[in-house]
């Protein structure tokens, strides 16, 4: 049995274009010292991790390494997983994010299924109990690609320290290229020790895998010609604009076209907030122009999303107008949900600057008038009364005002999960990309803070705030403590309405008030922030609001600014779950 | 694209990894989508595996499946056929009484009707095996069963197809 498992992971390294050549000079070093050799060779400058008996070796390596590679150990190994997602969701850049075997493997599995389904590039790297005691049960063994399968693009265990470098070069491979995603990569603590001849090559392809179809002229054509014919097309794009690095080429299709392009949440800061064709967010609580006028088109124009439910809603009454044109770097996509008539896969960043090439100069200014015609209904009926409130308790959009005015629009922020991270979605300005750090599809409570240590951390010279609720902070509030010591000058806002709110909405809205375990009983957050060193500050007061947000802003070290909203405010508009985006509702 | 169930056969070929079975299976799985028969072996292509995998799903259903299958690392491509685009066959094992071939002459006249092959014979049991159509192994394991049957077992379905699955040229196209 433990023979068949150690085999069953073991992988065909013929099939390899990578270390062929081994014209490579080697050189005899342990696997656990070949471990950090490889990252430094792919680029990591910072990883994320928490050590323990089946990782050690590594660890003791990772001491010897000290100045060319920084471990950051987070206080939990969930911290780890996210903070190296924010790192990549910044930078673009694989994270890297390392733990033991058994409880610190299964720590990680949250941000790995986080990482899958909003396409984050990531390495994981997990000890494994020694192979001669695999299948035995033997102390904090647990069968962890077995467990993160379904959550992987690619996972793999690893008995022998000569393949190491050959996987570590197809992990970060595949983490970063198409639709990137989490890898995982399990090593045996017999392999880490084991000394053998190392020599790194980067992986440039595998056989079996292709990262980015090519794109096909003919249907990039036909996808052109309707969109020049079309008299009210709407774009709408999602995250792989941001991932496939094609801001730019988006912006001169929009620019050329006149076609007014919205953003799904994960595509939000790829088209700066206030460039006029911006017509804002689509799905749940996003804006009721794109969202209403989604069946309005006549043709609808989907780049690097993925036509999610909670984009979507009923699919049955969903654009059913319209002509589909979908651009996707992944085939799997095409017709999942959506019909498509026409689909141009391949990489956005080379099909968009096609596509330029084809498309006629227009300016849809009618069409325009109809965005701009609901969102002014829009402002009158929600927007008015979140950012500039009447009634006494503080929004929780006009914290995100204040915001957006002290950084310029500037920052990069970083939301957690629920009415917040709405808001900050809604209002957030974003001159920037790379600067809406959301967990999006998984919707991951718990993600922002330790998402904002590795977003600072990979971009230091830009200003980072998180936007957290009560209720997320203290899922992975022990992160303060890895933000204290590796000061980290992460700017931190809670919003606190003493509420699981997103969910308490639910309960208003769709179960008659009851409210069954979601009102929260809180703990004293300014003196916690102060525990561990970080300057901290509570405003319950409107007048008190501008220059706490803007001391937090101006200061040079991490800030905690606890901020208490309207305890039972609920966020408009709103298509309730399974309604048609035709539905979708202002109160 | 047609929405009426059907009884397809998913072809699968693979790099020879067989944590692969895991990730292929689990995609089934995740859809509630019932899994008739899985089988695995050697390809055509040296160090290339293939899965047969039959289920009864519609077109639309196999078609994202296959996407998603597609989507896998280690898999090189997948396809779905319906049973007139492929030939197939399963094989089955029975194991009788060895008693019963002189007692029940009746046996000896099933098994050279339907071209069924001994494997083996000892003191105690023979054992018979036949690949067909699993109508006709239906048929002959309820003729045999009148007589008692000790072990019974079928495979699941191996498939070749009417049309060219081109991995060879794929697999070369990739490597320039
Ligand atoms: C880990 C996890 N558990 C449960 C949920 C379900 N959920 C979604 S939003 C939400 C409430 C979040 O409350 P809080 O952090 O205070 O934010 P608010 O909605 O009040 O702004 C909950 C419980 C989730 N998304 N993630
Ligand atoms: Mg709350």
């Amino acid at each position: 049995m433990r023979m068949q498992k150690v085999k069953s992971y073991k992988m065909n390294t013929e099939t390899m274009e990578t270390n062929k050549t081994a014209a490579t000079k080697t050189e005899r070093i342990t696997g656990c010292e070949a471990i950090i050799r490889c990252l430094i060779e792919e680029g990591v400058d910072i990883l994320y991790g928490y050590p323990g008996g089946a990782i050690m070796p590594v660890y003791d390596e990772l001491f010897k390494y000290q100045g060319k590679i920084h471990h950051v150990l987070t206080r939990h190994e969930q911290g780890a997983a996210h903070a190296a997602q924010g790192y990549a969701r910044i930078s673009g850049k694989v994270g890297v994010a390392m733990a033991t075997s058994g409880p610190g493997a299964t720590n990680l599995v949250t941000g790995i299924a986080d990482a899958q389904i909003d396409s984050t590039p990531l390495v994981c790297i997990t000890g494994q109990v020694p192979s001669h005691l695999l299948g035995s049960d033997a102390f904090q063994e647990t069968d962890i690609v077995g467990i993160s399968t379904p959550v992987t693009k690619w996972n793999h265990q690893v008995t022998k320290a000569e393949d190491i470098p050959v996987v570590l070069a197809k992990a970060f491979y595949i983490a970063r290229s198409g639709r990137p995603g989490p890898v995982l990569i399990d090593i045996t603590k017999d392999a880490q020790f084991q000394e053998f001849d190392f020599s790194y090559k980067k992986c440039t392809g595998i056989r079996s895998y292709t990262p980015a179809p090519k794109v096909n002229i003919e249907s990039l054509k036909t996808a052109a010609e309707l969109i020049n014919n079309a008299k009210k097309p709407l774009i709408v794009w999602g995250q792989g604009v941001i991932l496939g690095e094609a801001e730019e080429e988006l912006k001169a299709v929009i620019e050329k076209s006149g076609v007014p392009a919205a953003w799904t949440i994960l595509g939000a800061s790829a088209i700066p907030t206030s460039h006029p064709l911006n017509v804002g967010m689509v799905g749940m609580h996003g804006n009721y122009a794109p969202n209403k006028l989604t069946n309005e088109c006549d043709v609808l124009i989907a780049i690097g999303m993925r036509f999610d439910d909670r984009v979507t809603g009923d699919l049955n009454t969903y654009a059913k107008q319209a002509k589909v044109i979908h651009f996707d770097i992944d085939p799997a996509e095409i017709d999942k949900n959506v019909k498509t008539d026409v689909a141009v896969l391949g990489d956005c960043k080379e099909s968009l600057g096609l596509l330029l090439k084809e498309l006629n100069a227009n300016s849809h200014e009618d069409w325009h008038q109809e965005f701009k015609d609901l969102y002014e209904i829009e402002y009158e009926k929600v927007i008015k009364s979140d950012l500039l409130p009447e009634k006494e308790g503080l929004t929780m959009g006009e914290v995100l005002k204040e915001i957006n005015i002290q950084t310029k629009g500037n920052a990069a922020i970083v939301s957690d999960v629920g009415q917040h991270q709405m808001i900050a979605c809604r209002y957030a300005e974003f001159n920037k990309t790379k600067s809406n750090i959301t967990s999006g599809g998984l919707g991951t409570m718990g993600f922002a803070l330790p998402a904002a240590i590795g977003a600072k951390m990979a971009k230091p010279e830009r200003e980072v705030v998180a936007i957290i609720g009560d209720g997320g902070y203290q899922m992975n509030i022990q992160e303060l403590g890895t933000i204290f010591q590796q000061e980290v000058p992460v700017k931190i806002v809670v919003l606190n309405n003493e509420f699981l709110g997103m969910v308490r909405q639910w309960q208003q809205l769709f179960f008659d008030k009851r409210y069954a375990s979601t009102e929260m009983t809180n703990p004293d957050f300014v003196t916690i922030a102060k525990g561990y060193h970080i300057d901290a500050k509570r405003v319950v007061k409107r007048e008190e609001l501008a220059d706490a947000v803007q001391e937090m802003i101006a200061s040079k070290s991490s800030y905690f600014l606890e901020v208490c909203v309207e305890k039972e405010d609920n966020v408009f508009p709103m298509i309730p779950s399974g309604a048609s985006v035709s539905d979708i509702r202002l109160s | 694209m047609s929405e009426e169930i059907k009884t397809l056969t998913i072809s699968v070929y693979t790099e020879n990894n067989i944590g692969l079975l895991n990730r292929i299976s689990a995609i089934f799985q995740r859809r509630h989508i019932n899994i008739e028969s899985l089988t695995t072996s050697q390809s055509e292509i040296e160090n290339v595996n293939r899965f047969v995998i039959v289920v009864n799903i519609t077109e639309i259903q196999a078609k994202k499946i296959v996407g998603q299958i597609e989507k896998q690392v280690e898999v090189i491509k997948a396809y779905y056929h319906d049973d007139h685009e492929t030939i197939y066959t399963e094989s089955c094992m029975f194991k009788i009484k060895s008693d019963l071939l002189f007692d029940e002459p009746q046996i000896q006249n099933i098994i050279k009707e339907s071209n069924t092959r001994i494997v083996t014979v000892n003191r105690e049991f023979f054992v018979l095996e036949k690949s067909g159509r699993r109508h006709e192994i239906e048929a002959l394991r309820k003729e045999l069963n009148v007589f008692g049957i000790m072990q019974f077992v079928r495979s699941g379905r191996i498939a070749v197809t009417k049309d060219e699955m081109k991995i060879t040229e794929l697999l070369a196209q990739i490597k320039n």
